[in-house]
């Protein structure tokens, strides 16, 4: 009982929080009205934000009445420059799991090896350190130069960003499984391969899930920026394309879904993390 | 334009009567040299058909004096029909028209969203591209860094460039040397200095002391026109004033934000910032050197001799389209053909002040300069020695410069003029002309005098 109506006036208190939000939004970017005076044929030459005062941030109605229109075709194509934004967000989905997904195939098993083996860990962690706080975007140049190619280059920057997280992660949990339960299936002579899949995988799958969960999060954040660099496609690119525009009204919208699928993508691993956790 | 004269006008010379074959006299060369370019004709196959009936009647009638005679006597309508009768013009006219069938349909070209670009991205909506027997994708880029490696890398086989760059590229500034190539130079003028609301009474550039301008890349006619123009009030561009390479787009934020004083830059953003009300058009970059070019049309040198009838059909296409973009009444038909989101996307109104030359100045008046813009495309190699003159003079190329071999080998004024003469236009005779920068004659015979002319460059 309390706890539903906790629910329910934290939801309350976000709508009035949003509603507040919005007013103030709208109330700070009415336009003044006619500004200057000027002809009549140099105002035609104009904009509206010079010529009636209209701000050059869109309020929340001009953003509104814009997503409304792009939620009616989400999926137009008018050529390679200009694609609907179902279309967009689509090839940013595609190469953030092309790059997810190759990092997971890398960093889980590298992980395990690095985190069974004290030796390979102490050895490897340098690199790990060093290489760890780079930002992906720093990688963007060189992947250019040698890959050649920009589409897959953009893929790379995914797969560099999200594998450590993931790494780390992985070593972490390897190597802080309970020793008794280790010892427990040495005693009960249980062999290497099979003690990694059915001890030390459920033990450490939590904190792997968890890393993962952080890598996504970041493939998102990095992909938005990637695609502003090499264009094409992608949801960064139509972000850029729009600012190069001017069109303020069109970013935001792009913000607000950037945002959106970002949630979406972490509640997936979020709900995954639940179903491995287990209690102790 | 001797080449589009009607052949059976009984008071031409077909046989020239000036140096460079294309006017009846000398007198008419020189008139015409002063303003050198090529006038494009109604439609193609008038041109093709034109080429072709004069020099049937050149076979025909070897002897000048005899045409004349001839046409005289029964009229040009008559000749003409006469002329169709036995010889199949339309037929020879088609034939001529054909070339060899391009090695590669498919064709990516890449260019950055300012109206420079217009004959790039509007020969793909107005179908110029297909004209040319090309399946054409422009594809709008990020900026012009990305735009040089995605070129390199071959992902683009041609592309929209600032004049300069397959300069540098080929010459290695600031990237792996590649040569690259230019046959055709994209637009003239176009460009313009603006400045921020705030500095409207600040119109001397001697009071600039300290300001912070923008540029679009290092390598760009726009630093070199600005630093041209500043030094010429006085000022030392690399000590006096600050000058930033700042993407096209972020400039009228920065200059709202007042991050910058203002810019030399591409059209479409110098009228968008008059558009949003935050700077005004201090001059336009016609007042500092009327014809300058400002991008190019660039490919590798890989690709032309890898893909020659492509590369030649691309040419042909951009000339085309050039051509059309040249003429002022299809200049509204341009601005809205290219303002959608798939290309420049920008707002109509903005790229027809830019285009039509009637725009607002941002100081409550209305302007009209029907050669704000304008578009020709005939590589003058005496363009790239003077950009080359510019490298120099601001240390971005040290020692010893081979001012024409470099020209020639990236500007390439010969195999345009050949495509062009096919094509029925009239190329002009020289690769080199002189033109005057601020009203100081430039001789592209003598690079070197040019560059230690200059009081104010960087010391080496």
């Amino acid at each position: 009982m309390t706890t539903s109506s906790l629910r329910l006036r934290a939801g309350l208190v976000s709508i009035v929080l949003l509603a507040a939000f919005l007013g103030v939004w709208h109330l700070a970017t009415r336009s003044t009205g006619t500004t200057a005076t000027m002809s009549p044929e140099y105002a035609k030459l104009m904009g509206l934000t010079a010529t009636q005062g209209k701000s050059a941030m869109p309020g929340p109605l001009d953003v509104g009445a814009k997503l409304w229109e792009h939620m009616k075709r989400p999926f137009y194509d008018n050529g390679p420059n200009d694609k609907g934004l179902g279309i967009q967000l689509g090839y940013s989905i595609a190469r953030v799991g092309a790059g997810y997904l190759l990092a997971v195939l890398v960093a889980i098993p590298l992980g395990f090896l690095i985190g069974m083996s004290p030796l390979l860990s102490k050895a490897l962690d340098p690199f790990i350190q060093v290489l760890k706080p780079i930002s992906p975007l720093a990688w963007m140049p060189l992947a250019l130069y040698t890959i050649k190619d920009s589409s897959v280059s953009a893929i790379f920057v995914i797969f560099i960003c999200s594998i450590w997280p993931m790494l780390l992660n992985t070593v972490f949990g390897v190597a802080s499984v309970r020793k008794e339960w280790i010892n427990v299936a040495r005693t009960l002579e249980v062999g290497t391969v099979r003690r990694a899949f059915t001890v030390i995988l459920p033990a450490a799958a939590p904190t792997i899930l968890t890393g993962m969960r952080i890598s996504i999060g970041i493939a998102w954040l990095v992909i938005v920026a990637a695609e502003m660099l090499v264009g094409g496609t992608g949801i960064g690119y139509f972000v850029w394309n729009e600012w190069n525009n001017l069109s303020i009204t069109n970013v935001i919208i792009a913000i607000l879904l950037i945002g959106v699928v970002g949630m979406l993508l972490d509640q997936i691993l979020a709900r995954f993390t639940r179903m491995v956790t287990f209690p102790e | 334009m001797s080449t589009f004269d009607n052949p059976f006008d009984p008071d031409r010379n077909l046989r020239a009567g000036c140096a460079c074959g294309q006017h009846r006299s000398a007198a008419e060369h020189d008139q015409a040299a002063t303003a050198l370019r090529c006038e494009p004709i109604e439609s193609e196959e008038k041109r093709y058909e034109g080429v072709v009936a004069s020099a049937v009647m050149r076979a025909m009638f070897p002897q000048d004096v005899a045409r004349r005679a001839f046409l005289k006597s029964v009229g040009a309508s008559t000749a003409l029909a006469a002329l169709s009768q036995f010889f199949p013009l339309r037929t020879a006219t088609e034939a001529f028209a054909a070339t060899g069938a391009p090695e590669k349909k498919d064709l990516k070209v890449g260019f950055i969203p300012i109206t420079c670009a217009t004959p790039i991205i509007m020969a793909a909506p107005l179908g110029f591209y297909s004209k040319h027997g090309l399946n054409v994708e422009v594809v709008k880029t990020a900026g012009w860094a990305v735009v040089r490696d995605k070129t390199i890398n071959k992902e683009y086989d041609a592309a929209h460039m600032l004049a300069p760059m397959p300069i540098a590229i080929s010459l290695g500034l600031g990237a792996n040397a590649i040569p690259f190539a230019v046959p055709a130079i994209e637009n003239i003028n176009g460009q313009g200095i603006t400045l921020a609301m705030k500095h409207k009474d600040k119109r001397d550039p001697k009071d600039w002391k300290g300001m912070k301008f923008a540029i679009p890349f290092d390598y760009s006619m726009h630093n070199y026109l600005l630093r041209y123009y500043l030094a010429e009030h006085g000022l030392d561009p690399d000590t006096d004033v600050q000058l930033r390479s700042v993407p096209p787009p972020e400039m009228v934020a920065n200059l709202r934000a007042d991050n910058i004083d203002g810019f030399l830059a591409p059209d479409n953003i110098c009228q968008r910032a008059i558009y949003d009300g935050v700077g005004f058009m201090h001059i336009l970059s016609k007042e500092i050197w009327d014809g300058h070019p400002c991008c190019s049309f660039a490919a590798s040198r890989e690709f032309i001799t890898t893909a020659p009838n492509s590369f030649a059909a691309l040419t042909r296409a951009i000339v085309d389209a050039t051509a059309y973009a040249s003429k002022a009444e299809n200049r509204k038909q341009i601005a809205e053909a290219i303002a959608p989101a798939n290309y420049i996307n920008a707002p109509v109104t903005v790229l027809e002040q830019v285009l039509t030359g009637t725009y607002a100045d941002g100081l409550g008046g209305v302007k009209t300069d029907p050669k704000r813009v304008d578009f020709d495309p005939f590589p003058w190699q005496s363009f790239a020695v003077w950009m080359l003159t510019q490298m120099k003079r601001w240390g971005q190329i040290k020692g010893d410069v081979d001012y024409k071999a470099i020209a020639e080998q990236v500007y390439l004024a010969t195999d345009t003029k050949k495509l062009m003469t096919e094509m029925g236009l009239s190329p002009p005779a020289s690769a080199y002309k002189s033109f005057a920068v601020m009203g100081k004659t430039f001789d592209p015979a003598k690079p070197e005098d040019y560059v230690a002319s200059f009081k104010i460059r960087k010391q080496s």
